[in-house]
């Protein structure tokens, strides 16, 4: 089943071509990914869905953790959640057909971002299958070019994903999680056995 | 105080404990060994990079420490390559610095410029790109302290040419380092902890599984002391020989492809696992689908990857193996498995045991025979250090393992060329060691330039080829299962006396085995680095063997009348 991933990562050079290769690496299939800033400095925010069993997706999330850039990574497939697509669509346009794209812009609450004689340029926002019908119904007129940003998610509610919440150091520490926090050198003693 | 980024490297280095590094100078990084003169870190300069990388390695895997090699751009780091997914692939703490083309030329494919992050990103536990003298010193820092923590791996740090070059203001920063996506000290939950507690206590044929994450957590006090509590008994890994003495009743020895029959056959009976630092590897298990399908699962490790990747286990411990044993072991009582361990016993009964040492002598010279007699006339003490192949495996089984971290062999890339240049660089980490390189003949060849390396440095390994003149375990392999095509498998070698002759060094020949332990003593008591060329049986092959992706207890055993046996059981 489809799974959507939070991922926070370190916003350092070559972060995302770590991630990418892990996936090609591992053999997953990525069916999109997005990167962005947060409101933290020097914290990325990727979202990336992919179509994997419940095992596999455990798999991919300790094998994102090992690398040492990524923070935290969150799956909110089973989370109340708010999935977002955003595509701009060119559609050919003509004398005849013009009203009714616009009308059909309208009921899909897009929006008509530049204008000529011969094309609309077309912005829509939500979730996958409403972009999905939308291009369904464009495409007997014309579809000249598309371009889409792929899903970016985030939980409804108050919460934010924890390493965002201050949650991260005392619920995640037992888990397979990462976190920040300082470390302590590894013990050293000396052991005095029968063998060693 | 004003230092120039090749002065920052090497105060780092100097503050991080090391005292030895394996190398190979180059364009792009001249200034680095240009400041070495004035630091007191011995520099061992090798003859190809990969030696270096393989000598790392070693030293660290003998040490304990981090082990450093370093390369020029290029060529130079392209060479360290194989040394370094070796190191990847079995857990070996090591910093690799490669130097690069000067910033402004990065992405101009500059002269010996190489992508060496980008080719080394999945071989590496983490790499570093540093274009600026300001990065310099805190990423060497987090380098070493990613490579020695948690699972241990390779970091590799790539620094151009310019941030070598320019100086500045620096001074070293010891403060506890921080950050945001690391954390190594992960500890089990109590309520797993309790779990496994109950199924220690309740199961009936109970088998620990140990591999080199004992080793790595030095949790052999703590292993020895949980399997005799619980006379629960102990299989061991390639990797995790020495973690649990030879001599000891509840060890059983290897288990896997080439592992004793009564251990595997164990395995597959258990109704519970013990798995201690291990990753249950395809040559462990055999076929997934019908491995150890009656027993529960413990697993006590500290990658989380590796919890439920290859087997679905019942309790995941995750977290240092020694901190986990140490508090099961406060909550485990005494248990006693004496059915299970004299069943064991039985099967091991079957399973063709013979005394080496009582077969006739009708002048063949086996490599089984070699092995042993190797580990009896150094008194059992050697350091063993293998190439990969027959030879390996024979090592692993006729060798008594005895100490911890005194069998070094490359196990999960299966690297040939690893036994020298290992050798070597256990040698630097345990001077005082009797070191016995083990190589075939294929192997030695790909890496036994480093004889001269070993000449330079005047240090004595010894290294005992085990000389077939075939690649003998690809050819064991058409044997069994390309109706004996013998594809690219014979191997015509120089004249390996005279090799080590030409580098000032000892070659010594033995055809038979009568002359075995002359040869040994003799390469003992000589001064400097001996190579003995030991003409074995050209076709003899590794017994027992679970083939590629059969059922762990579906075996090849040795045919049966054979000059030789399956395990060297005897009695001294």
């Amino acid at each position: 089943m489809k799974h959507t991933l939070v991922v926070l990562v370190e916003d350092k050079p070559g972060v995302l071509n770590r991630v990418a290769s892990l996936f090609r690496r591992r053999s997953f299939n990525i069916d999109s990914l997005t990167v962005g800033r947060t409101d933290l400095p020097e914290i990325s925010r990727m979202t990336i869905v992919l179509d994997a069993d419940e095992s596999n997706v455990e798999r991919l999330t300790a094998y994102l953790y090992k690398l040492v850039n990524v923070i935290q990574v969150t799956d909110l497939t089973s989370t109340p959640a708010v999935f977002r697509d955003l595509a701009m669509i060119k559609v050919k346009a003509t004398a005849e057909n013009r009203t009714h794209i616009m009308q059909v812009v309208d009921v899909f609450r897009a929006r008509i971002v530049d204008v000529t004689n011969s094309s609309f340029v077309i912005e829509i926002t939500g979730d996958e299958d409403k972009i999905e019908g939308f291009i369904d119904v464009l495409r007997p007129w014309g579809i000249i070019e598309m371009v889409r940003t792929g899903i970016v998610a985030m939980a409804r509610g108050t919460a934010a994903v924890p390493y965002l919440n201050g949650l991260v150091s005392s619920s995640n520490a037992n888990s397979n999680g990462n976190g920040n926090g300082y470390h302590k050198e590894p013990e050293v003693e000396q052991v005095v056995s029968k063998y060693y | 105080m004003k230092l120039t980024g090749a002065q920052i490297v090497w105060e780092t280095l100097v503050r991080e404990g090391v005292k030895v590094v394996f190398g190979y100078p180059g364009g792009a990084n001249l200034p680095i060994y240009d400041a070495l003169l004035d630091y007191p870190i011995h520099h061992v300069l090798t003859r190809h990079e990969q030696g270096a990388a393989h000598m790392a390695d070693a030293y660290a895997r003998v040490s304990g420490e981090v082990g450093v090699a370093m390369a020029t751009s290029g060529p130079g780091a392209t060479n360290l390559v194989t040394g370094i997914a070796t190191a990847m692939m079995d857990s070996s703490p090591t910093v690799f610095i490669t130097g690069q083309v000067v910033s402004k030329l990065l992405g101009y494919d500059a002269f010996q410029e190489t992508d060496v992050t980008g080719i080394t990103l999945p071989i590496t536990k983490h790499n570093y790109l540093v274009r600026d003298v300001k990065e310099v010193g805190h990423t060497l820092r987090e380098a070493f302290y990613i490579a020695k923590t948690g699972r241990p791996g390779p970091v590799l740090v790539d620094i151009a040419k310019d941030a070598q070059q320019h100086a500045l203001d620096w001074e070293y920063d010891g403060s506890p380092i921080k950050m945001k996506g690391y954390r190594p000290d992960l500890s089990p939950l109590p309520s797993d902890i309790q779990k496994a507690v109950d199924m220690i206590h309740s199961a009936k044929r109970p088998i620990i599984l140990a591999g080199r994450g004992v080793l790595l957590s030095h949790a052999m006090p703590e292993l020895l002391q949980f399997a005799e509590r619980t006379q629960t008994p102990v299989a061991l890994t390639l990797l995790g020989l020495g973690a649990m003495p030879h001599s000891h009743p509840l060890n059983l020895g290897m288990m896997g492809m080439h592992g004793e029959a009564w251990v595997n056959h164990a395995i597959q009976e258990a109704d519970l696992l013990l798995a201690f630092g291990m990753r249950f590897d395809d040559r462990v298990t055999g076929n997934l689908a019908s491995y150890a399908v009656n027993a529960r699962k413990i697993h006590l490790e500290i990658d989380p990857a590796e919890v439920n990747k290859n087997v679905k286990v019942d309790v995941a411990l995750i977290g240092d193996v020694r901190q986990s044993l140490r508090t099961i072991l406060s909550a485990v009582q005494t248990c006693d498995h004496e059915e299970w361990i004299d069943h064991i016993m039985d099967i091991k009964g079957d399973s063709a045991v013979r005394d080496i040492q009582n077969l006739p002598d009708e002048g063949h010279l086996y490599a089984a025979h070699v092995i042993n007699d190797l580990w009896r006339y150094s008194d059992g003490k050697a350091l063993v250090v293998t190439d990969v192949g027959q030879h390996q495996m024979w090592a692993a089984q006729y060798f008594k393992h005895e100490y911890p971290n005194h069998f070094i062999t490359s196990g999960g890339l299966g690297t040939m060329g690893f036994g020298l240049p290992a050798g070597i660089g256990a040698k630097f980490a345990r001077p005082d060691a009797e070191v016995w390189v083990i190589a075939g003949d294929g192997g030695f060849q790909m890496t036994q330039a480093e004889l001269s390396t070993a000449a330079q440095e005047n240090i004595k390994v010894n290294v005992a080829i085990i000389n077939n003149g075939y690649l003998g375990m690809v050819r064991q392999w058409q044997e069994f299962f390309y109706e004996r095509r013998y594809s690219a498998t014979p191997m015509r070698s120089p004249d390996f006396v005279k090799i080590a002759e030409a580098h000032g060094l000892t070659g010594l020949r033995v055809t038979k085995r009568s002359e075995i332990k002359d040869a040994v003593t003799k390469a003992r008591q000589t001064e400097g680095t001996v190579v003995i060329d030991f003409r074995v049986e050209q076709e003899d092959s590794v017994y027992p063997m679970v083939p590629s992706g059969a059922d762990l207890h579906q075996m090849i055993r040795r045919p049966v009348p054979s000059p030789i046996v399956e395990t060297a059981e005897d009695e001294i």
